[in-house]
């Protein structure tokens, strides 16, 4: 099982729900790693779902598993592509000529979802119209407020800027803009004190 | 102050009766300043003094929103309402001084759409005159879509044709023209957001049709003026003031609670912002709430009510005034 | 009036200083001898003359210094000034709004003509003199929320009203204390206010946001928030944060009354016409802990304050280290007597320090 149950938290935290199929000509589900699985959930629910449903799958580390049984549920039409950021200007371009009215299922780990969410919010739909799925890693993409930079993957807690070196905290704190939550200097007021990492949820 | 708003005293300028029905009128600052500016889809409420009642009715702005000169409303004739409107149309005059509020929006245009999608039905054309203006002064995308009885009746339909001739689309009920909703609706561009101002029917479709058709929430705007409907009269008791009256059977119960010379809190008068909540004592009958603000839960516990537009079937219902 | 503008700085040799004037004036933000958090909004229209409410937009004697330290944050990092691209017409409300306040609220030194559309703004502490032509941004040097709060002392978050919340899609957010307009862009209501503790279970945001929806034209609130820095630094952001929250090590009990800053934020809510967007300007007031405790009942009053505040709310603050060092120093000017309500020095009535 894929599924982790995150611990409540302060309100800007995303939660994540189950994906339930919904009414519509149009559906785009974009997934990565595991999240394929929730795609398999929703099409035992909805098999006809699956001949309006056009999937962007990111397989993780090369796992390609998923990928030919994704096929087997027989989507409109199925793109497999090697990372995300490869697939984003197609990702742009299927939200540039969408219309009113297409379902958006996100399935996967964190970061997928959360800068997935960002390009359909940017073509013009809501947020709590977007479902989303959490499964598989539980990794976070970390803005340093300091620099910038974004660090991706991140486990530990703290954890070093890739960009600049400053050791950070993890905040709960998370910017769907930026798609990352916040990272911050943690040895500022004691400079070179730095905690030990700690796994995250641990 | 007992308004979430400012007053303004106006003259009325000039009165223009469109068709049989609607009456344009316009108001101008009596000290002969500037009006404030506003955003599409603001409305004013009007005061009308008539017989010893003060009444008070919201009306949507419809001039160009960069006009501080002039405000234009628009009414319509209702010969069953409470008279609001019969007051308007039989008894204010050109060179009467009257007194409006401040501007107060509750239709606003979502300003990150890329396509505004208008839908109005008779008298609701106002608030999109001036939205319309708006947003040809700033650069805007809109269609409008506008369904009314006649061409008579199609209150400023030429106008709008004439001005915007690839935007609005109008549509005449007696020639059995009708909106293809479910067409219009789809194809849409993402981004698009909905708007519809007309009948509580028209909206009910409208908003019905966008749901089944998968528009977010969020992306279907309306705005209802819920006039306050009559009902069974009742008692009321305000704690605070130690105050007990009747409300009449034609009479909101915030109408009873000022005409009892209590200073209660208002903006909207129709149910759709807040302001007016108050607290439920005690009620001895059942709470009619005809109101677009408390949640589904705070109605059922009956500890809250929006004295504009709700009513209490029943005895009597003790406030926290 | 005319005030006498300082020369003084707001980081490395910190010479800012308040004089006599702006101690007296200052707005001590607890009316009694305890803090917890309240929706405390009243309407801000108006206040006992020569203080800092009488004025829409006040203006006092670190104008121009703290408008260079501001085009200093800017020039180091400009995504402390942000506008999503459909806040430009409230930049614009904005600047109507304080060039209107200010033409009419300090004549001798701001001048507003407009002749249509063409307007001609005079800002003499600033040496400014500027013809535009309202609603053209290609007529500014910047956009409209960037011109103007370039010239007006505090921090500046415009908001979008939208579903029922409002949402910070622009801000000028150079003097905040401790939060990233980078970061926090986009968010709404809650979730901007996420991080701090204690208020959301206790309802304060529903009430509060509920309140500033219904915030009309014509009638702005206002609110105090309050919190402590060491130095008088005014810009202490999450981004500078590695390079300032060293400086919280080195108080000490012998410059604790110099070095430590209570830091006092004027809050005030006017909804914008054109946009019906909505602006949060924030004002940032310092005075040192030496400056406060020359007024009696401020001394007494600030030590039960700090004294007694939660620890949540001192670790949030950012004061917690330093919380027993600040108390020992207040400590000398508390002779427990009796204080008024209210946040006014009353030095007339209240009695003198008797230690």
């Amino acid at each position: 099982m894929s599924t982790f149950e995150f611990p409540p938290s302060i309100i800007s935290r995303p939660v994540y729900g189950t994906l339930a199929p919904r009414s519509g000509k149009h559906h785009l589900m974009i997934a990565d790693g595991e999240g394929a699985e929730a795609l398999f959930d929703l099409a035992a629910k909805d098999a006809a779902l699956m001949a309006r449903a056009d999937i962007i799958y990111l397989p993780v580390e090369g796992d390609v598993s998923y990928a030919e049984k994704l096929r087997d549920i027989a989507p409109l039409n199925l793109y497999v592509g090697p990372s995300y950021s490869a697939a984003v200007p197609r990702l742009r371009r299927v939200l540039q000529s969408a219309h009113m009215g297409l379902q958006v299922y996100l399935a996967g780990t964190e970061g997928l979802i959360g800068q997935a969410m960002f390009e359909a919010t940017s073509a013009g739909i809501p947020h709590n119209a977007i479902q989303t799925e959490h499964r598989g890693s539980v990794a976070r993409r970390m803005q340093c407020v300091h620099c910038k930079g974004i660090t991706e993957n991140v486990m530990t807690d703290p954890f070093v800027c890739a960009h600049c070196g400053l050791h950070l905290f993890v905040r709960d704190h998370y910017s769907r803009r930026i798609a990352a939550y916040q990272g911050v200097c943690v040895d500022a007021e004691d400079p070179g004190n730095v905690p030990p990492a700690v796994r995250l949820y641990s | 102050m007992s308004a979430g708003t400012t007053k303004i005293g106006v003259t009325v300028t000039d009165i223009v009766p469109l068709n049989d029905l609607v009456t344009r009128f316009k108001f101008e600052r009596r000290d002969g300043g500037l009006l404030p500016t506003f955003s599409g889809g603001a409305h004013t409420v009007v005061e009308m003094k008539a017989g010893g009642t003060t009444r008070l009715n919201p009306y949507s702005l419809m001039s160009d929103p960069a006009d501080q000169t002039a405000y234009t409303i628009s009414v319509r004739r209702d010969d069953e309402g409470r008279g609001g409107s019969l007051f308007m149309h039989r008894n204010v005059k050109i060179g009467d001084e009257m007194v409006i509020s401040y501007p107060v929006n509750l239709f606003a245009m979502d300003l990150r759409a890329r396509k505004h999608l208008m839908i109005a039905g008779g008298i609701g054309i106002t608030p999109f005159m001036a939205q319309i203006k708006q947003l040809v002064a700033t650069g805007g995308a809109f269609e409008l879509h506008y369904a009314c009885r006649n061409a008579a009746l199609g209150t400023y339909a030429d106008d709008l044709t004439k001005a915007h001739p690839a935007k609005v689309h109008v549509y005449f009920d007696d020639d059995k023209q009708a909106i293809d909703l479910e067409k219009l609706l789809d194809g849409q561009p993402l981004g698009t957001h909905l708007y519809v101002c007309g009948p509580k029917g028209m909206i009910n479709w409208v908003r019905k049709t966008a749901e089944g058709l998968g528009w977010p929430e969020e992306t279907v705007h309306y705005e209802e003026f819920l006039a306050p409907q009559s009902g069974k009269p009742f008692k009321v008791r305000l704690a605070q003031s130690d105050l007990e009256f009747e409300v009449g059977e034609h009479q909101s119960l915030l109408e009873a609670i000022e005409a009892a010379g209590v200073d209660a809190p208002y903006l909207c008068r129709g149910g759709a912002c807040g302001q007016c909540e108050t607290d439920v004592i005690e009620a001895d009958g059942e709470i009619l709430h005809r109101d677009h603000w408390l949640e589904d839960d705070e109605k059922r516990a009956g500890k809250k009510i929006m004295p504009c537009v709700s009513r209490l079937e029943g005895r009597i219902i003790v406030l926290d005034r | 009036m005319t005030i006498q503008f300082n020369e003084e700085t707001f980081r490395d040799d910190y010479t800012f200083k308040n004089s006599q004037w702006a101690i007296d004036r200052f707005p001590l933000p607890f009316h009694e001898d305890s803090y917890m958090y309240s929706v405390n909004m009243e309407q801000h229209q108006g206040g006992p003359e020569g203080s800092i409410y009488e004025k829409r937009f006040d203006v006092d004697e670190h104008y121009i210094a703290e408008m260079k330290d501001r085009a200093l944050v800017l020039a180091d990092d400009p995504l402390r000034c942000q506008s999503l691209p459909h806040m430009t017409l409230a930049g614009w409300d904005l600047l109507e709004l304080i060039m209107v306040s200010k033409s009419e609220d300090y004549p001798d030194m701001f001048e507003l003509h407009r002749d249509g559309n063409k307007w001609h703004w005079i800002n003499k502490p600033l040496a400014i003199d500027q013809k535009f032509v309202f609603m053209d941004e290609a007529t500014l040097p910047y956009g409209p929320m960037e011109y103007i709060t370039r010239q007006t002392q505090g921090d500046f978050a415009v908001l979008d009203q939208r579903d029922e919340n409002l949402w910070m899609d622009a801000g000028m957010i150079t003097t905040q204390a401790d939060w990233s307009l980078d970061f926090d862009i986009g968010m709404n209501f809650f979730e901007w206010h996420a991080p701090v503790p204690k208020a959301h279970e206790m309802g304060i945001f529903k009430r509060a946001l509920k309140f500033l929806l219904n915030i009309q034209q014509g009638v702005p609130a206002r609110r105090l928030n309050w919190t402590m820095t060491v130095n008088p630094l005014l810009d202490t952001s999450p981004e500078n944060y590695h390079k300032w929250g060293v400086q919280k090590t080195t108080l000490t009990p012998e410059n604790v009354g110099q070095k430590q800053y209570l830091r006092v934020e004027l809050q005030t809510f006017f909804r914008l016409p054109r946009s019906n967007g909505m602006v949060f300007p924030i004002r940032c007031y310092l005075i040192a802990l030496e400056d406060l405790v020359t007024v009696p009942k401020w001394g007494r009053r600030l030590h039960r304050v700090i004294r007694d505040v939660p620890v949540e709310l001192a670790t949030y603050k950012g004061f917690i280290d330093n919380q027993p060092m600040i108390v020992d120093y207040l400590a000398k000017f508390d002779d427990g007597l009796p204080t008024s309500d209210g946040i006014w020095p009353e030095k007339a009535t209240e009695p003198p320090l008797n230690m």
